[in-house]
């Protein structure tokens, strides 16, 4: 079995950010945002991961645990408050949602 | 029995607290019992002090107390003690007991006002302020008497607050006292720099041995003293606010007059006059001031209609008398003179007080008349008391007392033939004037009926204070011998030319031509008196002369209008610019900075991002 290089892992794992960030930015629907997020969390779970294999060592997959435990928790309040928002305004359009402004 | 010293000044102390937290709920009755009482029990305590320091002959013929220690910092370590010599035990008693008969009077006199226990409390504080002034071991301590004094004279003059002409009145007290003040506490951090304590005796021993007699220090030091004293004692020029105070309530004024505040100054003086010995300049300026002010109140007393403010203006002169002997050296006699005027003068006040209440707050000595008949044991005393102001030859108590600082004026070392022509003149006014008030009030045609009487309370002080009046100036030999061991004997140099008989003579002479024509102006033919004022340059000078020879109106010119000019020009504080323009700054960059608040979350989202790599690279690549 072939070690895969770390170089190729963090360059997946930054290529995953991205697309999660590019994802956050451009989308306007709140769903999608959501999704967005997660791949952004997983892409950080994934670097965590490749730098536990290069060094040997548990703590990686232990930092992957607890972002799969933050990212369930950030899922189950942020998909209650969607529902929410989209009984209240009947749209899930970020832009239109902007009452908070200063 | 000396060490209940502490009692003197607590006693009140604490009916004033009492007074104050719980006077409102208390019934008329009880009000009174515990503030005449505690007034009272601490004229008894002193009594008894008094009479322990007689048979125990303490060594130093002093007699410390040291409560507890008030501050320690850094050296500098002002106790709490109480120090009893000759000087303040005579002051003391004097003010215990004057005060106690002045309160006792009170009780009825001001049982129909609505502010009845916040009077007593307010009494009750002047006199606890007055004992620590006079009891305190150290300047500091005698300091906080001292504030304490102003401050209840200006709760007191102001004590009918309704009326904004009273208020403004206290006002004018305590910012014209609060002038010297501010002298005095300059006098005070100038004394500790150079001698390192405020401790009296230890300051005075310091004085002594570290300054050379007229010192430009001493000299500085005695002089921000005496602004000090001038302001509380109401002399030139702080003398404005004292013929205002008049708005306060009778007892008051007896209060201010004889027993506190305004013979404060000239303790103070006669505390520290081992440094006035020392700064002869200074002295001389206490004498000056002292035979100025009191011609100039004497003239200013001669003008007026309002009984209380004839009063009002012999005070002022008999404390200029005060001044006078303290700036000769002469300073037994000075207090010999407090004490009777302590006297004479409370009686007079509250002589006024029965007058006034009687004729329905009819103040002016014109529209009274003829009270003689109506109100015997008021004229009988206010003529005892009138007569001791004046002083009577042989009789009164104001007689020894003044003729002592007559005669000293000019026999004594610092005295001069200038001072003792001022001081003789002096008393040919005070005879003058007190003459015209009583012929004016009590003789003559009745000018306003009475209708009111006082009862027993009223009276019994009234008589008490009438024998005071009398039998105070047969202490003088005795009195002289006890303050011997506080204060210096005037020292005896020009002996030659005037003898005190001359001197006494003379001013027997001023009392008899003082009564002769303010009994032909003011009795026998009073329109002599109309003639006088209906002539242009009478006039004038009445004028002049009613208004306090224009002080007020200096005053108004050359600080109250440039100040408010200045204030006006000023409304918006220069030096407030520099926070205001902080707070446009804030306001400015909050109405930029808003616009980045647009409620978008992918700008938001973005932003972050952005400022994430910014932050990452600056880590990186810097």
């Amino acid at each position: 079995m072939t070690q895969i290089p770390m170089r190729d892992g963090l360059i997946l794992a930054g290529i995953l950010f991205s697309l999660g960030l590019i994802g956050l930015l451009v989308r306007r629907n709140l769903i999608f945002i959501l999704m967005s997020l997660e791949v952004m969390l997983n892409s950080a779970g994934l670097a965590f991961i490749v730098a536990g294999s290069r060094w040997r060592q548990a703590d990686g997959q232990v930092m992957f645990l607890f972002i799969l435990a933050i990212a369930a928790a950030e899922v189950a309040v942020g998909l209650a408050l969607t529902l929410r928002i989209y009984l209240r305004f009947r749209s899930l359009d970020v832009d239109t949602l902007s009452g908070m402004r200063g | 029995m000396l060490s209940w010293l502490w009692l003197v000044p607590a006693l009140p102390f604490a009916s004033a607290l009492i007074l104050m937290l719980f006077g409102s709920h208390m019934p008329r009755r009880a009000v009174a019992a515990v503030g005449v009482g505690s007034i009272g029990l601490s004229a008894l305590v002193s009594a008894l002090v008094a009479a322990g320091f007689f048979s125990a002959h303490p060594a130093g013929n002093s007699y410390t107390q040291v409560l507890w220690t008030w501050i320690d910092v850094a050296g500098f370590r002002p106790q709490v003690g109480l120090y009893l010599d000759a000087l303040s035990l005579v002051m003391v008693l004097v003010v215990t007991f004057v005060g106690f008969l002045i309160h006792l009077y009170s009780a009825e006199f001001m049982i129909g006002d609505d502010g009845y226990s916040r009077f007593f409390a307010y009494m009750n504080l002047f006199v606890a302020s007055m004992i620590t002034l006079l009891l305190a071991d150290n300047l500091l301590l005698l300091l906080l008497g001292w504030e304490g004094v102003g401050l209840c004279s200006y709760l007191l003059i102001g004590f009918w607050y309704r009326d904004p002409a009273n208020g403004l009145a206290a006002r004018k007290a305590f910012i014209v006292t609060r002038a010297g003040d501010t002298a005095f506490m300059v006098g005070l951090f100038l004394l500790f720099t150079r001698l390192g304590t405020l401790h009296i005796q230890d300051l005075m021993q310091r004085a002594s041995g570290q300054l050379q007699a007229g010192s430009p220090y001493a000299v500085v030091a005695a002089l921000l003293l005496l602004g000090g004293a001038v302001g509380k004692s109401a002399q030139l020029p702080l003398q404005v606010w004292l013929p205002d105070a008049m708005a306060g309530p009778t007892p008051t004024s007896a209060l201010i007059h004889a027993a506190t505040m305004v013979t404060a100054g000239v303790y103070l003086i006669a505390r520290t006059h081992v440094l006035f010995s020392l700064a002869t300049d200074a002295q001389l300026t206490v004498a000056i001031v002292g035979a100025v002010t009191l011609l100039l109140a004497g003239f200013s007393a001669l003008t007026q209609h309002d009984i209380k403010r004839v009063l009002a203006y012999s005070t002022v002169s008999q404390i200029g008398y005060m001044f006078l002997a303290l700036g000769v050296g002469a300073w037994q006699a000075a207090i010999f003179h407090f004490m009777t005027h302590a006297f004479f003068k409370a009686l007079l006040f509250l002589g006024a007080g029965v007058i006034i209440q009687t004729l329905h707050e009819e103040h002016s000595i014109f529209r009274m008349g003829g009270l003689r008949k109506e109100l015997p044991v008021t004229f009988w005393t206010f003529l005892i008391a009138g007569c001791s102001l004046a002083g009577l030859p042989f009789v009164t108590a104001g007689f020894f007392s003044k003729d002592l600082i007559i005669w000293q004026t000019s026999s004594s070392e610092g005295g001069h033939p200038a001072l003792w022509l001022a001081a003789t003149a002096g008393a040919l006014m005070t005879s003058l004037y007190t003459f015209r008030l009583i012929f004016r009030v009590f003789f003559g045609p009745i000018g306003t009926p009475a209708t009111r009487h006082a009862g027993y309370t009223m009276k019994i002080p009234l008589i008490l204070l009438g024998f005071l009046s009398i039998v105070g100036g047969y202490v003088k030999e005795p009195l002289l011998g006890f303050l011997h061991s506080s204060l210096p004997a005037a020292v005896e140099a020009r002996v030659g030319g005037l003898t005190e008989t001359v001197s006494e003579a003379v001013a027997g002479l001023m009392f008899l031509v003082g009564l002769y024509f303010a009994w032909l102006f003011h009795l026998r033919k009073r329109s002599l008196a109309d003639d006088l004022v209906a002539n242009p340059v009478g006039r004038a000078l009445h004028q002049w002369w009613f208004k306090d020879w224009g002080f007020d109106w200096l005053y108004d010119r050359v600080f109250v209008r440039p100040y408010l000019w200045v204030a006006n020009i000023n409304r918006s504080d220069f030096i407030d610019a520099f926070y205001t323009g902080i707070s446009r700054l804030a306001d400015v960059s909050y109405r930029w900075l808003r616009a980045t608040e647009s409620g978008r979350v992918r700008w938001y989202a973005s932003a972050m991002a952005a400022g994430s790599v910014l932050f990452i690279a600056m880590v990186l690549f810097l």
